[in-house]
Parts: C-alpha cells; sequence; structure tokens
C-alpha cells in the first residue's frame, strides 16, 4: 500500500516538469536526427523526400559551411584566450584587498547582465562612428577605423565584445576559487621566500583547476554557440566573414527553406560542441589537484 | 608612505573598471546629442540634455507595452522553473531508483545539445501540436514560457539535485510521522531549506529569458507580443540607424536590468558563483 503511494507521488511530483522537458527537448531532438536525412523547404503541402546521407554529404562540400566553421573555430579560440585571461587578471586585482575591489566587482561583471543584441548594437556604433572618429583626430587610422566593414578585423572585433560580455563572468568564477585557496599556504609560501611569479604558478594556478574547468568549459560552448552578438555586430558580413556556424544553420533553415540540409549542419554541431567541450573537461579534470 | 601607495592602486583599480564600461558612457552620452553634436565628436559630453530622442524611442519601440511583455514572460518562466523542478529533483535524490538515474542523467545530457540543434524541429512540435490537439503553442506568450520552462529545466535541476544531497532526511520522517502529506513535507520542511539554491536558479534564469532573442524571434509573430529584445532587433531594422535615437532606444532597455542589478547585485553575483561551483 505504501509503495502504492510513493509511486503516485513520484509521478505527481515529476510528471508535469517530464512532459514539458519531453516536448521540448527530447522528441525535437529524436526527429531532428530523423529531419536530417529528408529533403524538404519547409513547406508542409510539399512532400518530404528521404535523401538518406546526401544532406551530409553535400554539407561537406558547401563552401559557405566550411567558411563558417573555419572562423567559428578562430573566433573561438581567440575568445578562449582573451575571456580567460581578461578574467583571470581582473579576478587577481580584485582579490588583492584593495578598498575599490567590491567597486571594480560589481561594474566588471555589469556587460554581462545587459544581453547579447544589445551589446552588439552598442558596440557597432563605436567601431562604425567612435573608431572612425577617434582614428581622424588622432591620426592613428590604421588602428582606428571601421573595423566591421574589413573582412579580417570584423572576426576580432567580434572577440571583443564576447571579451566584454564575458570577462566578467569568468572573474566571479575565478574569484570563488582564490578565496577557496587556503591563507596559510599562501603565508608559508611567502615565509619561504617564494615571489609573486612563483606563488602564482605553483599554487595559485594549479589550486584553480577546478575554476579552469568551468571557466574553459562557460567560454567554449559560449562561443561555439554565439548568436545574438553575431546578429546585432555585424549580421556575417563583411561577404559572410564573421558568419559563424550558429549563424549559418539558422540562415540556412530559415533563411534559404533547406530543412534538412540545415537540419543536418544542426546535428553535425551538435556533435562537434559535444565532443569539444567534453574532451575539454576530461583533460581538466584530469589536471585537479587536492589539497 | 606604504598607506598613499594603497590608496594610489585603489583609485587605480576604480578607473580601470569605469574604463571598462566605457562603451555604456558612450552610449548614454550620444542619446542626448543632436545629431551634428555626435558626428563632431562622439566622446565628448553633450552641450544640452535634449530628452527629444528618448520620446520617439518610446513610442517607436512600444516600449512600455514591450517591457511588460518581457517581464510577464520572464516572471512566469522563473516561477515555473522553480516549483517544477524543485520538486522533481526531490523526487529524484529520495527516489533513489533506476528510472530517477535515468530520468536525472537525461536532464544532464541534453544540457550539450545547441539550441540551434533542436529549433527546427522544435517549431514543427509547436506547429503539430496546434494543429491537432488545438493548443496555441505558436504566438502565445504561455508557449513562449512552455518552451522557457523546457530549455531550463536541465541546469535547473541539476543544481537542485546537487544542494538537495546535504539536507538532513531525518526532519521529513518526522514530519511523515507526523502524518504530514508528501506535498506537505516537500512544501513546508524542504522548500524553505533550499533558499540559496533557489536564489541562483532564479537569477540564472531571469537574465537567460530576459536577454533572450532567438526562442522568442522564432515563437512570437504578432507586433503587440514583442519582448524587449524582439522590439530591439525590429528598432534596428526597421529605420535607416539614426544613432543618437538608436543610443536612447538602447539606453532604455538597460534602465531595467541596471535597476535590478543595483538592488540584487549582491545576491546576483553569489547566486552566480554558487551555480558555476555546483
Amino acid at each position: 500500500m505504501n509503495k502504492k503511494m510513493d509511486r503516485v507521488w513520484y509521478a505527481v511530483f515529476t510528471v508535469p516538469l517530464l512532459l514539458i522537458f519531453i516536448t521540448v527537448v527530447i522528441i525535437p531532438f529524436i526527429i531532428g536526427i530523423a529531419y536530417s536525412f529528408i529533403s524538404w523547404d519547409g513547406i508542409p503541402a510539399n512532400p518530404k523526400v528521404f535523401v538518406g546521407l546526401d544532406n551530409y554529404a553535400t554539407l561537406f562540400q558547401d563552401e559557405r559551411f566550411l567558411t563558417s566553421a573555419w572562423n567559428t573555430l578562430k573566433f573561438t579560440v581567440l575568445a578562449l584566450i582573451s575571456v580567460n585571461v581578461f578574467g583571470l587578471l581582473f579576478s587577481l586585482i580584485v582579490t588583492a584587498g584593495f578598498k575599490t575591489s567590491n567597486l571594480a566587482r560589481t561594474l566588471i561583471f555589469m556587460p554581462n547582465l545587459i544581453g547579447g543584441l544589445i551589446l552588439g548594437y552598442i558596440w557597432k556604433f563605436i567601431f562604425t562612428d567612435g573608431f572612425k572618429q577617434i582614428g581622424a583626430s588622432t591620426g592613428m587610422d590604421s588602428v582606428f577605423f571601421n573595423w566591421l566593414i574589413n573582412p579580417e578585423f570584423a572576426l576580432y572585433a567580434l572577440v571583443i565584445v564576447f571579451t566584454w560580455q564575458m570577462a566578467g563572468y569568468t572573474m566571479i568564477i575565478y574569484i570563488a576559487g582564490i578565496n577557496g585557496i587556503s591563507e596559510e599556504v599562501m603565508e608559508a609560501a611567502k615565509v619561504d621566500g617564494a615571489n609573486l611569479w612563483y606563488r602564482l604558478t605553483r599554487i595559485v594556478f594549479p589550486l584553480l583547476m577546478p575554476s579552469f574547468t568551468i571557466c574553459l568549459f562557460l567560454t567554449l560552448s559560449g562561443a561555439f554557440k554565439i548568436y545574438d552578438v553575431n546578429l546585432s555586430l555585424t549580421n556575417g558580413g563583411p561577404m559572410h566573414t564573421t558568419e559563424l556556424f550558429a549563424m549559418n544553420i539558422f540562415n540556412e533553415i530559415f533563411g534559404y527553406g533547406n530543412y534538412g540540409l540545415g537540419q543536418a549542419k544542426a546535428i553535425v554541431f551538435f556533435i562537434v560542441v559535444a565532443a569539444v567541450t567534453l574532451t575539454q573537461v576530461v583533460i581538466t579534470k584530469r589536471k585537479e589537484v587536492q589539497m | 608612505m606604504k598607506h598613499t601607495a594603497k590608496t594610489v592602486v585603489s583609485v587605480l583599480i576604480a578607473v580601470l573598471a569605469l574604463a571598462f564600461l566605457s562603451p555604456i558612457y558612450i552610449m548614454l552620452v550620444n542619446s542626448f546629442k543632436t545629431r551634428s553634436e555626435l558626428y563632431e565628436n562622439a566622446l565628448a559630453l553633450p552641450s544640452s540634455f535634449s530628452f527629444e530622442y528618448y520620446a520617439s524611442a518610446v513610442s517607436k519601440m512600444n516600449f512600455f507595452t514591450v517591457f511588460g511583455n518581457s517581464l510577464y514572460v520572464t516572471l512566469a518562466t522563473v516561477v515555473f522553473v522553480i516549483v517544477l523542478s524543485s520538486m522533481t529533483a526531490w523526487m529524484l535524490v529520495r527516489q533513489d531508483h533506476a528510472l530517477s538515474k535515468v530520468i536525472f542523467l537525461s536532464f544532464v545530457a541534453t544540457m550539450l545539445i545547441p539550441f540551434q540543434t533542436l529549433m527546427m524541429p522544435l517549431m514543427q512540435v509547436m506547429d503539430w501540436i496546434r494543429t491537432n490537439l488545438h493548443i496555441p503553442m505558436l504566438n502565445t506568450h504561455e508557449g513562449l514560457i512552455f518552451m522557457n520552462i523546457g530549455f531550463h529545466a536541465g541546469i535547473a535541476v541539476f543544481l537542485y539535485h546537487g544542494f538537495m544531497k546535504s539536507i538532513p532526511i531525518a526532519l521529513e520522517e518526522a514530519a511523515i510521522l507526523d502524518g504530514c502529506t508528501k506535498f506537505g513535507v516537500f512544501w513546508r520542511i524542504v522548500f524553505p531549506l533550499l533558499k540559496t539554491i533557489t536564489v541562483t536558479v532564479a537569477i540564472l534564469d531571469v537574465i537567460s529569458s530576459w536577454n533572450d532573442y532567438l526562442l522568442p524571434s522564432l515563437v512570437l509573430s504578432d507586433k503587440g507580443l514583442r519582448t524587449i529584445q524582439l522590439s530591439t532587433f525590429y528598432f534596428f531594422g526597421e529605420f535607416t540607424i539614426v544613432w543618437n535615437q538608436a543610443m536612447a532606444g538602447l539606453t532604455l532597455t538597460i534602465v531595467p536590468i541596471v535597476l535590478f542589478y543595483a538592488f540584487a547585485q549582491k545576491y546576483i553575483i553569489k547566486g552566480i558563483a554558487a551555480g558555476a561551483v555546483k
């Protein structure tokens, strides 16, 4: 009797969320795999033709897709380095015990709350007009020009905006990690005469490995999936040089109406994101040390 | 001597942090400038404060309506995510059998799926529900809230699950002996103990639903239903960019977030740290 009631309560507590979760995540994922084997233009009246692996063969010959893959890779590597270097640097400054630390922490985190779309628009103005004006008035127009219309610099502009968005977030996580390192260990090292660099590389960084695992994971998956900032800052231009993975998939499906091909790209995207992030987590987890 | 050095570094740190926010300064000062002033010097303070561009941005963005829409979607999402995920996580922890493990693992594993992998089939599923079950999933706020709950469930269950293990079971057993139902045990005894992690879940959810653009852009097509993010997008798309008006529009969208941050700053920063370490 009691067992039966337990089961009833179990269902009462879990079924509502499970129902939503299955409808929104599980079923779309499964039929998403099926869609990647058909050719369809998205119009309900038109037939869905089974084409087997054709979509997968096509996407590897799709130059724009391969370019977007290469751009995404370049962007992700640069963003990964930039976000974490700045995040770590800020966290070290903010935990050094100065009076204005709390203010700095609060301000530096703020861009993260604003939202990618809006951040992109703010920077669009800075790059198009702000940079042009600075260049004209200082004469340094080889550095300060409109980065967004230059095929090479537009991607770096994207890295800058993403760094501005994410550095504060990783800073918060690094701060939590640094605060977890015991004072005694640091004191002992100081007494033994270890200099700042030695203390950082031999004590702080190894003990921060769990924070590295999380921050690298968050920046890696965030950079791979970036869409909002991409849309508002460059919209993929100039000449598709900043069209990243996520945007290419969106355009293939909803822009050109190639539902099957676009979905095949989306599945490849999932496999790449899952493989890369899981590999990173396994590698950095292995490097974590116990105190 | 040492004291002065410390003050100097403190000031430098404050200056660094303010410099970090200079894009916001640029947005703010240019929202008050006239066209010619803006093109003369984008970095200078405005010579006169004109709220003209704010007025036109408010009306063109339909600001108060879209603010209300965003607020409704965000609040409803957060409340449902908290209620449903905490209940689910509790059962998964307390009745720890094979089924619970499978359910928990699917919540965690699917966190790896990028939204772009799901967006097209999701729209097909929602369209199917609309035509066959006559539930209006597309082009309604409630449909968007339903989908938000599904996408936020994974991380919320994961966070609650991790936290729940630290809650002693003895209290719950005592309440059961006193004749409390499971419902009573959860809401009266367990849920209040989850406060820390509930704050974290709430903050992560507020940020992600308030700032979401892609899902609302797929779900909502009526102009009157637009959220702040959608309306910002159309605001920039519909008019050739008049930068001072655009800056006024952006400033408006940021004001609610800055106010929220000013009030909940301590919890937000703590919540982010707690959410990441779990």
